[in-house]
């Protein structure tokens, strides 16, 4: 998480659902595991073994109300896998503060998954609001971030900023 | 009303839905869970360590030893920045419990927690709601973070709550009917809200966030200003309730008395929640009650009364969850303990535990279970193959009796079993 968010990305698409919750996201069990474990079972209650297809560089795209559910940082699974960027049409507010706390931009696109189909490969610009679907040509613009957020992202996310403003010691690491 | 509470925790004399605002916030609470961000123990300086508690919930006592370490963290956390609301193991409860019983969230206060289902705090007309890890610990170490204001669905309450009916069975309703409220904060209100007690109205502030509200409102009224009174004698208390000219995103009219028994479908309970009657032939293999949201004392109370002289049905586990360790204490105290015990009833230590799948009570593939607890995700209490069904605790009793989805009036009518 303490690595630059680069702001314009991009990526093929994987598309999921509406309501995906974030039990399916990062179930219970996987709670008891490191992060780099507990990444291999994400969505496991509606897409078992996507792990195992996800490649780093990869964009997540869904529905309405993605990331209903608890708080639990699943942006952090996204990034151990490489995925560098969410697409939804809309999302659960708690949900889309942790991504964007945790340096993954995560934007809001009201018609995604006409946009996008899986597989396609996008491009997003987050500092300027466009996305492109490189694969059809298609463009789409979303409603920028405050300032506030894109340059917590830029400075690859909150805890990275809270490091800089001195108030947090270096890491003195540990498991995560 | 949540215009008000955010507008004066950023200081400013009026705001809009959409502002974004940097709010100061008055309670922030960590729970043993968010000490796995490890971050946590590089903290320079706690803001202000009398506005920050610590609550052991999630899995306690450790079942793990990775559970066991956030406990040492915890502990180290406490000890360090001087924080006195320290509740460990023995005081320990979950969280929103313990908010309340301690008094830690108050009327037009701005609280914070990792947890999602700090909305809970909502009912004693607090803007509270689950933040992520990060989050939290920026305003551990700030004293601040950023509220956008959403726009407002009203819910106003007319006619009387029936005894039997829970907060749940009313929740239930709503989502049934009117669906998500996304980015929304919901409100209530009205001349109905007189007969809903603060047990029932936690368990519908504690819910909010399965319809995706940002944060779940009631006002400080005559009844909650006496709990307030009742945990924190000396609390000034000062009401942020809604103008009579606020606007709103909606306005919907619930009446109380054409409430049924509810029970949600698995999966959500966003449009997928029906009345119990609809579901009776479905038998059960688990039933669960407790929570954030119902495994207080009036839960645990209704759940004995319902379940007093019978027996949990062959081949049904009933595992009831106090809250906290004082409502464990009262509900010993008081017999329910007892009744729930002797009915067959497995009583388990205050812990989130089998609300979440973690450590107990967890549900093997093909199993049905009812539960009063917050969630029926696919996968939340165990297999992805499980199928978890929601409902209020005089359901879940009744349901635990019968083997079977039932109503709670299949035992109050003395039919037989």
């Amino acid at each position: 998480m303490n690595v630059r968010t680069d702001l314009s990305v991009t990526g093929r698409a994987w598309v999921f659902g509406d309501d995906v919750n974030t039990d399916d996201m990062y179930p219970g069990f996987a709670m008891k595991l490191p992060m780099a474990e507990a990444s291999r079972f994400m969505f496991n209650a509606t897409r078992p073994g996507w792990s195992d297809l996800v490649e780093p560089g990869d964009v997540v795209v869904a529905g309405r109300n993605f990331g209903l559910g608890s708080s639990r940082p699943v942006a952090e699974l996204f990034t151990a896998l490489g995925v560098t960027a969410l697409i939804a049409e809309q999302y659960n507010s708690l949900f889309l503060r942790n991504c964007l706390n945790l340096g993954l931009p995560a934007v809001t696109v009201p018609d995604a998954r006409a946009f996008v189909s899986e597989g396609d490969v996008v491009s997003i610009d987050v500092e300027h609001g466009v996305a492109m679907n490189d694969s059809t040509g298609v463009e789409r613009a979303f409603t920028r971030f405050p300032g506030f957020l894109v340059d917590m992202l830029r400075s690859g996310g909150l805890i990275r900023q809270l490091e800089v403003a001195g108030h947090l010691r270096p890491p003195t690491g540990g498991p995560a | 009303m949540i215009e008000k509470i955010l507008a004066g925790a950023a200081g400013v004399d009026d705001t809009t839905p959409g502002d974004i605002l940097t709010c100061d916030v008055d309670m922030t609470v960590l729970i043993d869970v968010q000490f796995a961000m490890s971050r946590l123990m590089d903290v320079i300086a706690v803001h202000d360590p009398d506005k920050v508690a610590i609550v052991m919930d999630h899995a306690v006592p450790a079942p793990t030893v990775r559970d066991a370490t956030h406990g040492t963290r915890a502990r180290s956390f406490a000890r360090e920045h001087g924080i006195e609301r320290f509740y460990d193991i023995g005081r320990h409860g979950i969280v929103h419990q313990v908010i309340a019983e301690q008094g830690l969230a108050t009327p037009g206060s701005v609280v914070a927690c990792t947890d999602s289902h700090t909305c809970a705090a909502g009912a004693f007309n607090a803007a509270a709601r689950g933040l992520g890890p990060a989050e939290i610990l920026q305003i551990v170490c700030t004293g601040k973070t950023w509220h956008r204001v959403p726009p407002t669905i009203r819910y106003e309450f007319v006619g009387t709550k029936p005894d039997h009916i829970n907060g749940k069975d009313i929740f239930l309703a709503i989502a049934a009917h009117y669906g998500d409220a996304t980015d929304h904060a919901i409100e209530f209100g009205g001349p109905g809200l007189a007969s809903v007690p603060m047990t029932d109205r936690r368990t519908i502030a504690t819910q909010g966030a399965e319809v995706g509200a940002d944060f779940t409102l009631f006002p400080a009224d005559d009844i909650c200003v006496d709990h307030m009174r009742s945990v924190a004698p000396h609390l000034v208390v000062t009401p942020f309730d809604a103008d009579d000219d606020a606007s709103y995103a909606a306005v919907r009219t619930i009446d109380l008395g054409d409430i049924d028994a509810m029970v949600a479908r698995p999966g959500t309970v966003i449009d997928n929640a029906v009345p119990v009657t609809d579901l009776e032939s479905t038998p059960i293999h688990q039933a669960f009650i407790g929570s954030c949201a119902n495994g207080q004392l009036a839960d645990l109370r209704e759940a004995a009364r319902i379940i007093a002289g019978h027996r949990v049905a062959p081949g049904v586990r009933l595992i009831v969850t106090p809250a906290s360790q004082q409502v464990y204490l009262e509900a010993v105290e008081r017999g329910y303990v007892t009744t729930l015990m002797e009915a067959g009833a497995v009583v388990t230590n205050s812990t989130c535990g089998a609300c979440f799948g973690y450590a107990m009570g967890v549900l093997a593939p093909g199993e049905v279970c009812v539960t009063a607890s917050t969630r029926n995700f696919r996968g939340r209490m165990g297999s992805t193959d499980a199928s978890v069904y929601m409902a209020s605790p005089a359901t879940v009793a009744a349901s635990a009796v019968a083997g079977r989805i039932v109503s709670p009036a299949f035992l109050m009518e003395g039919m037989p079993v």
